[in-house]
């Protein structure tokens, strides 16, 4: 044997497993890859800030003791009725039809019990989720699947979706193996055919449009309604800047974190911004108008605990969002699943092909079989547990920051651990007082 | 009769006296003066309403209707009739973009000219156009019928679903997957009904119906061309 010494094999880092395995895929079958959530990609996020604490030059408050307020009211600016949560964090919008009629039970009384909103999706609303949502927020979609009068007066909030952070400028594909008699029944469609939904709305185009659309809905429910404007993470500067200009009572923003149903891996992965880089030019944008804190912010896309919910505010944020996690809370991808996911050809953590309807945990599926596993009232209890936790969290946090509420929070009590976070958090990288792009350098 | 004057009133006023009325109301009659092309006049109604609207409306005009009869004696904005559920919405003139989007249900009739998109994703509504449609008319057409008297623009039922299309004049371009086909019995019984709740005169054997090929129904690669 020859014992010339030799150099290890050495995989590209180019042309890493992942993407071999992609090139492999794509060559044997012609088709792109479907699959739902958010980026997976490493992304500057909430884990590249820190807290500062208090010590001599703050003072903390106790704990146990000093309160530290959470209530955040949406839709202060022109709706008659608008809506106060205990927690600022919310159910983000997830269809019936992506989702199991269960599941959305699940999030309906997981979001309820811990006195916060849920969202409808693409898909209209059902009486299960309505019924179990004490504060529903109604998705007005470029599709308009299920959209009524009559449920449009039911909700609590209505929220105009242009575009959500996994795909901005995309609109959706839910493909025939979920269509399940009702859920072609709400959609208006035949069951088993692919139902595409649009990108575009179909009755209006641009900003100045847009104002006119937000008035017609605000007539139809008679100014009742906080009228939310939904974008995904795009240009958030001027994005926001128009939909406030519009008249939206909120603007949501989704970064490129926030997960969908299904769409193209290579659309969530390479187009949009990380949430954490949409926060302070939104914001910004809202200042600059004299609407910051007037025109709520709600702001998804990766928000996993209350450290990133605590950071999200402090960068200006009324609220956030989740959807990954609160479908985490109520059990999928849990290890419980392993084999089946093995089955599937993935593993517990990883599955992600949500539009096929297969889901061992019974949340992305309409097989009723499949959908029974699910316990709404069990997973309703697990999604409110964890909303708490993300709450008791948070309120640690800004306690330790000497803040009596968490909206007191502020980007003063934040530092960042790399330069991109500080550049797009706008807060000092740690140990210095470098801001970049301040100052001129 | 009642009569309601927008300029004294504005939209506000309009829209909130007539949801104020109860579904078995007997102040069924109204008159809308001085519209000015306002938009979203008459919208969200949810009562057999009787409404006459004296002039030009601007977008949204009878959005979401539920039981009323809208009669706009004047041109129509964007969005007429949007996401209509039941009733009828008749303009006596011309009515701009998007028509009917969405609409589930009830009849919109137009006796002039509709423009680009008239039937847009439409879920169930019966329209009848006296005139002409622009183009990509009946895009991503759902379920219900779409009568067009006049000719049709380019891309015709582009994306086209369980949607009916009948066009009298010519089609400039049929989209993707839409085609024509057969005109049966059934359908021409369908369009004779569509015509005479319209006041049209043309007689149905004049017309061709256009639908789905349903080669798109689900997703194929082999048909990413025709996207």
């Amino acid at each position: 044997m020859d014992k010339t010494p030799r150099t290890l094999p050495r995989k590209s880092a180019t042309f890493d497993d992942y993407t071999l395995s992609e090139i492999r895929r794509a060559a044997s079958t012609g088709i792109y890859d479907i699959r739902g959530g958010g980026a997976k990609r490493r992304l500057p996020h909430f884990d590249d800030l820190l807290f500062l604490g208090a010590s001599i030059s703050r003072y903390p408050l106790e704990g146990y003791r000093e309160k530290c307020g959470t209530n955040v009211v949406l839709g202060t600016r022109f709706a008659k009725k608008p809506i106060e949560l205990k927690i600022p964090i919310t159910i983000a919008g997830m269809s019936f039809g992506s989702l199991s009629a269960q599941a959305k039970e699940a999030l309906g009384r997981g979001a309820t019990i811990a006195g916060t909103s849920t969202t409808t999706g693409d898909g209209g609303m059902t009486p299960e989720e309505r019924g179990q949502s004490k504060t529903l927020v109604y998705q007005y979609l470029p599709s308009r699947y299920g959209m009524n009068p009559d449920d449009l007066r039911k909700a609590d909030a209505i929220e105009i979706v242009i575009g959500q952070g996994a795909k901005p400028g995309g609109g959706g594909m839910l493909l025939g193996q979920k269509i399940s008699d009702r859920v072609a029944a709400m959609r208006c469609l035949p069951k088993g055919i692919d139902q595409r939904s649009a990108c575009r709305h179909p009755d209006w185009t641009g900003p100045d449009d847009l104002e006119i659309k937000i008035n017609e809905l605000r007539e139809i429910t008679n100014w009742e309604k906080p009228i939310f404007v939904k974008i995904g993470g795009a240009r958030p500067y001027y994005d926001v800047a128009l939909a406030v200009k519009a008249g939206a009572d909120v603007v949501v923003l989704d970064g490129m974190q926030g997960g969908t149903a299904a769409t193209q891996e290579v659309f969530i992965e390479h187009v949009g911004q990380p949430t954490l880089a949409c926060i302070r030019p939104a914001v910004r944008a809202l200042q600059e108008l004299n609407m910051h804190r007037k025109v709520q912010l709600i702001v998804s896309g990766g928000i996993r605990n209350g450290a990133d919910v605590a950071k999200a505010l402090a960068l200006g944020v009324d609220a956030v969002s989740i959807g990954t996690a609160a479908l985490v809370a109520l059990g999928d991808n849990d290890p419980h699943f392993e084999t089946e996911y093995n089955e599937l050809g993935t593993t517990a953590g990883s599955y992600d092909d949500w539009h096929e309807g297969r889901d061992p945990a019974g949340i992305t599926t309409q097989d009723p079989e499949l959908a029974k596993r699910l316990d709404p009232v069990k997973a309703g209890r697990r999604l409110s547990n964890f909303l708490k936790v993300m709450t008791l969290e948070a309120q640690t946090i800004a306690r330790a920051n000497g803040k009596s509420h968490v909206h007191n929070l502020e980007p003063e009590d934040l530092c960042a651990l790399t330069v991109e976070a500080a550049a797009m958090a706008q807060v000092p990288l740690a140990g210095t007082d470098w801001i970049p792009g301040r100052g001129g350098y | 009769m009642n009569e309601l004057d927008l300029h004294k009133v504005g939209v506000r006023g309009i829209n909130s006296q007539l949801h104020s009325l109860p579904k078995n109301t007997n102040e069924k009659h109204w008159v809308i003066h001085n519209p000015k092309g306002q938009h979203s006049i008459a919208v969200g109604l949810d009562a057999p309403l009787q409404i006459d609207i004296r002039g030009h409306v601007g977008f949204y005009c009878g959005g979401m209707n539920k039981d009323a009869e809208l009669t706009i004696y004047g041109h129509a904005g964007v969005g007429t009739a949007e996401n209509m559920m039941s009733g009828v919405i008749w303009v006596k003139g011309n009515s701009s973009e998007s028509a009917g989007a969405t609409g589930n249900g009830g009849l919109l009739v137009i006796d002039g000219d509709a423009s680009s998109r008239c039937g847009i994703s439409m879920k169930g509504i019966d329209i009848v156009v006296g005139g002409s449609v622009g183009h990509m008319s009946a895009f991503m057409a759902q379920r219900g019928n779409l009568v067009v008297c006049g000719d049709a623009g380019d891309a015709l039922g582009d994306s086209i679903y369980e949607a009916r299309l009948y066009v009298r004049g010519k089609v400039a371009s049929l989209g993707a997957d839409c085609i024509e086909k057969e005109m049966r019995p059934e359908h021409l019984a369908d369009l004779e009904r569509l015509l005479k709740a319209a006041n049209r005169k043309e007689k149905p054997s004049e017309f061709r119906r256009y639908g789905s090929a349903r080669k798109l129904y689900n997703f194929s690669v082999d048909h990413a061309d025709a996207y």
